[in-house]
């Protein structure tokens, strides 16, 4: 319990199946902070999400999640313990209207407040007041985007996840997704991003994990990681 | 799928309900019987609806619930008086709601083709039981030779015996289903099993216990049929194993597919159109020899309702209706 640090991950070994994806994952995420993930693609970034959000059991090493061990919880315990998941593949529900698919996350904060109502995300994401009445599978994935966003923070999150948010999305709407993490990081919500654009994450990210086959190669921070040029162009294509 | 009626769905609704409110005015007794079964089917039908396409629970055993009311009823009501409708129906109700609780509690666990055979399975379990045992006459089946009534003190203030009174209580309480249902669906519950029937796994990672609003819409589910099988034992005051048989729950199956899987009032509107169909194909003056054989020519219909409706009758209703806003969705 004196462990400061929002999320722990210590010798996490995952596998799917037969396959061994995480091999001695070591992770921290301090309380308002914001981590990012880096590596090329199949090296465990996704997984490393999935194992802190218990969709993936860990065979060995811990998870730690505000001090307790969360190597057994179920995906929703995660959640309610104040983790949100961005998933890469969106998921939204295309039975509900866009209004249904945010308040169908809405809960009260793990202090319970409500910092984040659906006026607010509204403010955030101007474009899904003009849909708020449209079902979740009509719109573009952008908007797509910014409602699954929106989901996520209306859980009120002390800590949110983000697996390739940006991915396949146009070049103004990234930007104003990467405005909506940079505001969600003002907020001090603890983030733990998954992108490929390098660019961005040295400018957000206070640390910065390169993850090569379920190891981290690389743990430190923009200006550290800038210096290693070698190891960009070698593992990240830099 | 949508839960709010539309404006054009409401008057269609109003449409059949007017309909129905007419034909005890007829005085034809035939078929002032039949439609009463059309109901109450109806409402069996729609609270398979409410898990198989609203939930995304598809069972194959909702029969259970159905036959286990009718036999509850048989088995409290005495057979020198009329039992009290006031306390009847609620231990009806208990008893096919708890079987619900019991049968949810160990089916919900699994998915797709395994709940289906889980479910199957518990069904068939009810239904041998009752048709092998001398509990309520076996494979014979069961009478209640009084239809339950509401009394207070010495009036009588209901008497299911009578065709009509019937006909408008089975009519008040499939209206009365279909609203509880439309609420509930309306409500953050039914946001939430909607959201489990397209993506369990999303709503878990959003912090719901699934398994837990599985059960309970099963439940729900499960409290309706159970209040459609008492009523269905009040029409012929007949209760044979066979309410409990895979039969049931397949044709119960067939009215949710004809009427519009998550349209909530289409498998109603599914009851009505298999039995109107079935009586219309076994007409001898219509059909001749042919309509001996009225079960092909019934399948025959059903393929082709499938076929050519997507969603069926109440997809079509909604389609219409979208056609008609001018919008297409």
């Amino acid at each position: 319990m004196s462990n400061p640090d929002i999320i722990t991950l210590k010798d996490v070994h995952t596998y799917y199946g037969a396959s061994h994806v995480l091999r001695g994952m070591n992770l921290r995420l301090a309380p308002r902070s914001c981590l990012s993930l880096m590596g090329r693609n199949g090296m465990g970034k996704s997984t490393t999400i999935k194992t802190i959000m218990g969709i993936a059991k860990p065979r060995h090493g811990t998870v730690t999640i505000k001090g307790y061990n969360s190597n057994r919880w179920e995906p929703y315990v995660v959640a309610k313990a104040g983790i949100a998941y961005v998933p890469e593949e969106r998921e939204i529900f295309p039975n509900l209207t866009v209004r249904e698919n945010l308040l169908v996350a809405a809960r009260l904060s793990v202090e319970g407040q409500d910092n984040w109502c659906l006026e607010r995300i509204l403010d955030l994401f101007p474009r899904l007041s003009e849909r708020l009445n449209q079902w979740g599978n009509n719109l573009s994935g952008g908007e797509q985007q910014m409602l699954t966003i929106g989901r996520a923070l209306m859980t009120n999150p002390d800590v949110l996840l983000l697996d390739e948010v940006t991915e396949g999305l146009a070049p103004i709407v990234r930007e104003e997704i990467w405005s909506v993490i940079e505001a969600v990081k003002r907020e001090g919500i603890a983030t733990v991003i998954v992108d490929k654009n390098i660019g961005k994450l040295m400018m957000i990210a206070d640390h910065h994990l390169v993850i090569v086959r379920g190891e981290v190669v690389f743990s430190g921070d923009s200006i550290e990681l800038s210096a290693q040029t070698e190891l960009l162009h070698q593992h990240l294509g830099v | 799928m949508t839960v709010i009626p539309s404006k054009f769905v409401i008057i269609v609704l109003c449409f059949f309900i007017a309909i129905l409110i007419f034909v005890p005015f007829t005085g034809d007794k035939y078929w002032i019987k039949l439609v009463t079964r059309m109901m109450v089917l109806g409402m069996f039908a729609m609270s398979l609806d409410f898990i198989v396409g609203y939930t995304g629970l598809v069972s194959f055993g909702h029969a259970a619930f159905f036959g286990l009311a009718a036999y509850t009823l048989h088995l409290i009501s005495p057979e020198e008086t009329a039992v009290n409708l006031l306390w009847a129906l609620p231990v009806c109700l208990l008893v096919s709601g708890t079987a619900a609780a019991i049968i949810g509690a160990l089916s919900v666990r699994t998915r797709g083709i395994y709940f289906i055979m889980v479910t199957l399975a518990f069904a068939q379990m009810l239904f041998y039981f009752f048709h092998d045992s001398d509990i309520a006459g076996g494979s014979d089946g069961a009478f209640i030779y009084f239809k339950p009534v509401i009394v207070l003190g010495e009036l009588t203030l209901m008497d299911l015996d009578g065709q009509n009174v019937l006909y408008f209580f089975s009519l008040v309480s499939l209206m009365f289903a279909y609203g509880f249902l439309l609420i509930i669906l309306r409500s953050p519950f039914g946001r939430v099993i909607q959201g489990i029937k397209v993506n369990e796994h999303r709503m878990r990672a959003l912090g719901y216990n699934t398994y837990i609003y599985k059960l309970v819409s099963f439940i729900i589910a499960g409290l309706i049929g159970g209040y459609a099988g008492f009523l269905f034992a009040c029409i012929d005051g007949f209760v044979p194993p066979e309410l409990l048989g895979w039969q049931e729950s397949g044709l119960a199956l067939v009215m949710v597919i004809l009427g519009g899987i998550g349209t909530l009032f289409g498998p109603a509107l599914g009851a009505v159109a298999l039995l109107g169909v079935e009586e219309l194909f076994r007409e001898r003056h219509i059909f001749g020899q042919l309509s001996e054989h009225w079960q092909i020519m019934l399948g025959a219909f059903v393929i082709a309702v499938v076929l050519m409706l997507k969603n069926g009758i109440g997809g079509l209703i909604l389609k219409i209706g979208d056609r008609l806003k001018g919008s297409v969705r």
